[in-house]
Order: C-alpha cells, then structure tokens, then sequence
C-alpha cells in the first residue's frame, strides 16, 4: 500500500474518500503493490529451504504465488474473504477460508507471511465492502496485528519465522514492542521509504 | 490446484483445535473439490466448496456470508 495517492486530502470532513478511492484500487480484492512485492522479496531471500509456508490474508495470492515459484516449499494461503479466497486459488495457491491462524493445527508452518489491512481508519468509515476489509486496520491501524501476534507462534515451528509488513503509518515502534511482549525477537530486514510512509518488513522469530 | 488430502495434516477446528475428518463428495484426481471437514471433538461440520475448504468459526460463517 506504498503508493499513497490521496493528495494530502487527510481531513476528516464528510465527504473523505473512502479508503478504497484513497488508494485508486476497486473491485472486491486488494491487488499487489509495492507492499506485496516488499514483502514476497524479503521473504524469499531470508528463507532457507521452506518446508511450509503460510500467507495469511492472502488476497490475490500474488505473494504466496512468489514464494512456491522461489522455493521447494509447500505454500498455503489463507484468507476471510471469500473473492479473494477464489483468486488466490486460481492462482494455484492451496487455499482456505479463514479467520487469521484458526484453523490451522499447532507447529504446522515453517515461515508464514503476513501484509496486514493496516490504514488507520474512523470507526464510521470502513466495513462497508470486501476492500474496505483488506485495507483498514481499524482506529489504530493494529486491527488484526495484535490478534495475529498473539496466535502465531502456536502455529510455528520452533525454529520458524515470521515475515510482517509494517508500516509507518501503523506505528512500527508499537509493532515491535507487541511482538516482543508476544516472545518474538525482531528484526528488520529490509525497509523502503515512499511520499506518505516508510515500509518495512519484520522478521520475527521465538 | 485446490484442496488436497495432505493439507489435512496442517488443518484444526478452528474452535476447539482438535483434528477434523473428511468426507469427500466430489474429486479430481489427487484433489478434493466438494467435501465437508468435521471436527472429532465437537462435531462442527466445515463445508469444501470449489475446492476451496471454509473453516470460518461457525459465528463468522453466518456473519461474513458473501
């Protein structure tokens, strides 16, 4: 979600945009941009010989697409909307409809991947669609982060890691510091700076 | 490529996180297109449909209906 295009328009008048005209994408599932192509890079130059990998929120399946043609690894995507779960699917991705790390059984994954719907948003401007959905990040932008960190590790392997997109605008500090309270080490390994945030990627491991 | 037996090994209720058993209605080769995932400790039935397994909580299956 690199390419913030909204103009400076950032008051919280009537007649804001919506996030989806914000981000000039329509259409019921978030496509790859900068953030996606940030994220299957590091994930697959950090990677060393994946045996499973999971995407969570896998949209288009773009990013798990990168990954199971880089690697040997069996990639699966999940995601809780339903177009998306179809796209991906067309992809050739292994995909299942979910709620973040529900339904997937404890130490089953190696590396799993996650671009979080991060935008900060009002509470009066968002669940209206699918894209709303796969964009915003709640009132803080940590909507499903702070659920998501608080599952992973039951679902990695011991010796896993986990890749998350963070943006500036989600607050990186306060991202890092929930995931060392939920046991993770954190490493950054790779950041890009564009007009309206700075995107990095984090490897978290136990 | 779609739902296949062996991701059954990294797949749980996502309630109770016990194993689920599988029915297949309908395959493809190696590949599952129509089936249900049942969880052997509770009993809650996950339908597979294009081959694409729902293992939405029961509450967020109603709710999110798209």
């Amino acid at each position: 979600m690199g390419d913030a295009d909204n103009g400076g328009e950032t008051d919280d008048s009537d007649d804001r945009p919506s996030l989806a005209e914000q981000r000039g994408v329509d259409g019921h599932v978030y496509q790859p941009a900068e953030d996606s192509a940030l994220l299957a890079k590091a994930a697959i130059d950090d990677l060393d010989s994946p045996q499973h990998v999971l995407e969570v929120g896998t949209g288009s399946g773009w990013v798990a697409e990168q990954v199971a043609d880089e690697t040997t690894a069996r990639v699966v995507g999940s995601d809780l909307n339903p177009h998306a779960c179809r796209q991906a699917r067309e992809r050739g991705i292994d995909t299942v409809r979910a709620d973040l790390l529900a339904p997937f059984a404890a130490d089953s994954f190696d590396a799993i991947l996650f671009n979080p719907p991060y935008l900060p948003t009002e509470p009066d401007n968002e669940w209206d669609d699918w894209m709303e959905h796969a964009l915003s990040g709640g009132t803080d932008g940590r909507r499903l982060i702070v659920p998501f960190l608080d599952d992973v590790g039951r679902v990695l392997t011991t010796d896993g890691a986990v890749y998350l997109l963070v943006s500036s605008l989600t607050g990186y500090e306060i991202v890092v510091d929930i995931a060392e309270d939920a046991g993770f080490e954190t490493t950054e390994i790779t950041q890009e700076s564009y007009p309206f945030e700075v995107l990095s990627v984090l490897r978290l491991t136990a | 490529m779609v739902m296949k037996e062996s991701l059954m090994d990294i797949l749980c209720c996502p309630v109770d996180k016990h194993d689920l058993e599988l029915t297949v209605d309908t395959k493809d080769d190696e590949e599952i297109i129509e089936g249900t995932l049942t969880c052997t400790e509770c009993g809650e039935a996950y339908p597979i449909e294009d081959g694409i397994p729902n293992l939405l909580p029961p509450d967020m299956r109603d709710e999110a209906a798209a």
